[in-house]
């Protein structure tokens, strides 16, 4: 029933008195544009798909079509969408269009953010196949058992050293490049900075060469850290395997890679704070030292927390590393790493369910700060 | 530095310390350059010799470190066979490939989801605007371990496993909640008596938004382009859960990491590889390090 007869020219801009309860054409007609462009995408991509990959001949028209289909296809669509809607009966338009812009966001969200975590603290509660209810059985296991307890121990240990050092050192170096000419700062602070662009596993390649290790008589030490460690005169050690002490060479590569990103942040942060208040602390008779902990440190209170919080996070989610350099072996396993494990080697998506809720729970109070500072932030921009 | 001098009028930067004695003032600087200078040598030495092995013939890599090529330059050679090995034979050529098909899409299709979504956020109006948006900003916490089981089993379901399309839409759906929430930020700050007058002017939302909204948005749109793309590109997990090892489809991060399983000591190529994964990223933070730095401070959101 379209009662709603008042000719509206497309929606105003200044917000609208709340719609009316619209009619069962309305919201047919806006359910049925938001999931327009997810499935005609969906089929669209999945023809494409199937065509690349029996392309194997040329790569490098798989590559063009790739990006055509990317960049060009979605944004078809919604095009041909707006199109459509042009067509609809002028009272529809108004009501439709919003749906055809945010709808498609909507439903793959739905379909793969929403509906998978509620299956995932779904699958938590059940048996290793997924089909029994066995209560709190799994997370009971979680934390009883002696392999996912150590995966546990690990995690807790990583998210307390490497935001610990790579924000430390970050900071320093911060302060430190401060006082550098430009040029100089500029260039040491993107040395630093460069190991952000890599990824896990590269890094993880290029620090296992570091912790390379010979026995005894098999030739030269080629690594790093044993080339140094024999030239000092002690006999060469396999680093990766020397329990608990292993843990920390891994986490070397996370504090090395995310370094850089808290020293980009806080150096931002520094720079920011105002000149006239350091120098009135000065004129009070202030020391350096005093002027970094009394002034400096509280002014970047803000940032701090935004750099501790978001590397926590990315800490705490760590995969690639462990599965790369030990595959969670000699007791270096963390609960992403062994979230996979368990679910796809051990086939138990009851136990993989719960270390990825564990993962999320310890997740939202961090993020929930994060997001704040962001809108804090945003706001007085 | 700890001294506490009289009060100076002559401060140029922040943190110029009080005038200090001679001494000082050389300890000072030497201090802090040797102290940077240490910190950065730590930090690309690592790197250093990746490269460097990646350049020597197998039998010298075997044989002895790769910093004796300062020590002893003139009994070193260099090499490109390594690469040609990895590339070819080690079908990293073809992975390079893969990883550009895969990057390209699943950075550009969130974008274009997510900046009509954010248009429709921040300058349209219908029901359940305001929750709708609370709910996509909420699902920033959460990490995609949670999707990957029953996503697995939903793209059983429909045979999608193993497709490009398939790792497309779940890095679209991992990176969409972030996108949304950066891209309504900047576009509903813009001039709301810009949009008034273009509305005036007779245009429509999808005119508005693409010849007003997005060319604005340029700067927002390249930060989450770039870090969308190297958050795809660099990606382990879900390309190892969603397209797997078929050398049709497998991705350079994956390549490397099979490369390390079954040829973990041939550093010659391990080397090399790990270079070719990088090196994309490299020029890209190289070229484009301002808006870099942006989209990863904007990412500090990502769940």
């Amino acid at each position: 029933m379209a009662t709603d007869t008042e000719l509206k020219v497309e929606p105003d801009l200044p917000p609208q008195p709340p719609d009316e309860p619209s009619g069962l054409s309305t919201q047919a007609l806006r359910l049925g544009v938001s999931l327009v462009v997810p499935v005609l995408a969906g089929l669209g991509l999945y023809y494409a798909g199937t065509i690349l990959l029996n392309e194997d001949s040329n790569r490098a028209v798989v590559v063009v079509m790739a990006l055509l289909v990317g960049v060009l296809g979605v944004f078809g669509l919604y095009y041909g969408m707006d199109w459509v809607i042009n067509q609809l009966p002028e009272r529809f338009r108004s009501k439709v269009r919003p749906f055809a812009f945010v709808g498609p966001a909507i439903v793959i969200l739905g379909i793969f953010l929403l509906y998978p975590t509620i299956v995932t603290i779904q699958l938590s509660f059940q048996d290793r196949a997924g089909e029994g209810f066995v209560g709190f059985d799994n997370y009971v296991r979680l934390f009883t058992d002696s392999s996912t307890l150590i995966a546990v121990r690990n995690s807790i240990a990583w998210v307390i050293i490497v935001p610990a050092f790579a924000v430390g050192i970050g900071l320093i170096f911060a302060v430190l490049s401060d006082r550098l000419g430009r040029k100089t700062e500029a260039l040491s602070k993107s040395f630093i900075f460069m190991p952000m662009a890599i990824s896990f596993v590269g890094a993880s390649i290029v620090w296992k060469f570091v912790y390379n290790f010979r026995p005894e008589g098999f030739g030269e030490q080629i690594g790093l850290l044993n080339g140094i460690w024999t030239a000092l005169g002690n006999d060469p050690v396999a680093w990766l395997l020397q329990e608990p002490w292993n843990n920390f060479y891994l986490m070397v590569i996370l504090i090395w890679l995310q370094t850089g990103f808290a020293m980009v942040i806080l150096s931002a942060a520094i720079k920011s704070v105002p000149e006239d208040i350091i120098e009135a602390a000065r004129i009070d008779g202030a020391n350096e030292y005093k002027v970094f902990t009394r002034v400096v440190l509280p002014s970047i209170a803000s940032s701090l927390v935004v750099v501790l919080t978001t590397v926590i996070i990315t800490v705490w989610k760590v995969f690639d590393i462990v599965f790369v350099m030990t595959s969670g072996e000699f007791g270096t396993s963390v609960v992403a790493e062994r979230m996979v494990t368990e679910f796809f080697t051990f086939r138990d998506s009851g136990l993989g369910a719960a270390l990825a809720v564990v993962l999320l729970v310890a997740i939202i109070p961090l993020m929930i700060l994060n997001v704040r500072r962001f809108q804090e932030q945003e706001a007085t921009r | 530095m700890t001294t506490s001098t009289p009060p100076v009028t002559d401060v140029t930067g922040p943190y110029t310390s009080p005038p200090p004695t001679f001494l000082e003032r050389i300890f000072d600087r030497w201090a802090v350059k040797l102290a940077i200078l240490i910190i950065v040598l730590i930090w690309i030495v690592p790197t250093l010799g990746v490269l460097i092995s990646s350049f020597r013939p197998a039998s010298l890599v075997n044989l002895n470190g790769w910093w004796t090529v300062f020590t002893d330059w003139g009994s070193n050679e260099w090499t490109f066979e390594n690469y040609s090995t990895v590339l070819s034979s080690e079908g990293f050529g073809n992975a390079f490939l893969n990883s550009l098909s895969v990057s390209i899409p699943a950075t550009v299709i969130p974008i274009t989801i997510a900046a009509f979504a954010a248009y429709a956020f921040a300058w349209m109006d219908f029901p359940g605007r305001q929750w709708i948006f609370v709910v996509v900003v909420g699902l920033l916490v959460i990490p995609l371990q949670m999707s990957l089981i029953p996503l697995l089993k939903l793209y059983v379901s429909v045979d999608l496993v193993g497709t490009f399309p398939a790792v497309w839409l779940a890095h679209t759906g991992f990176g969409l909640p972030l996108a949304i929430y950066l891209l309504r930020n900047y576009i509903g700050s813009l001039p709301s008596s810009m949009m008034e007058s273009a509305r005036i002017d007779g245009a429509t939302h999808f005119e508005i938004f693409t010849k007003l909204v997005v060319p604005l948005s340029v700067p927002v749109l390249a930060s989450f382009a770039i870090f969308q793309f190297l958050w795809v590109w660099n990606d382990l997990l879900v390309a190892l859960v969603f397209l797997g090892g078929e050398s049709s489809v497998r991705v350079v991060t994956l390549a490397l990491n099979d490369l390390n399983g079954s040829r973990g000591q041939a550093w010659h190529l391990l080397t090399a590889g790990a270079f070719i994964t990088m090196a994309l990223p490299l020029f890209v933070f190289l070229t484009l390090q301002r808006y870099f730095v942006r989209g990863l401070t904007a990412g500090s959101v990502k769940g």
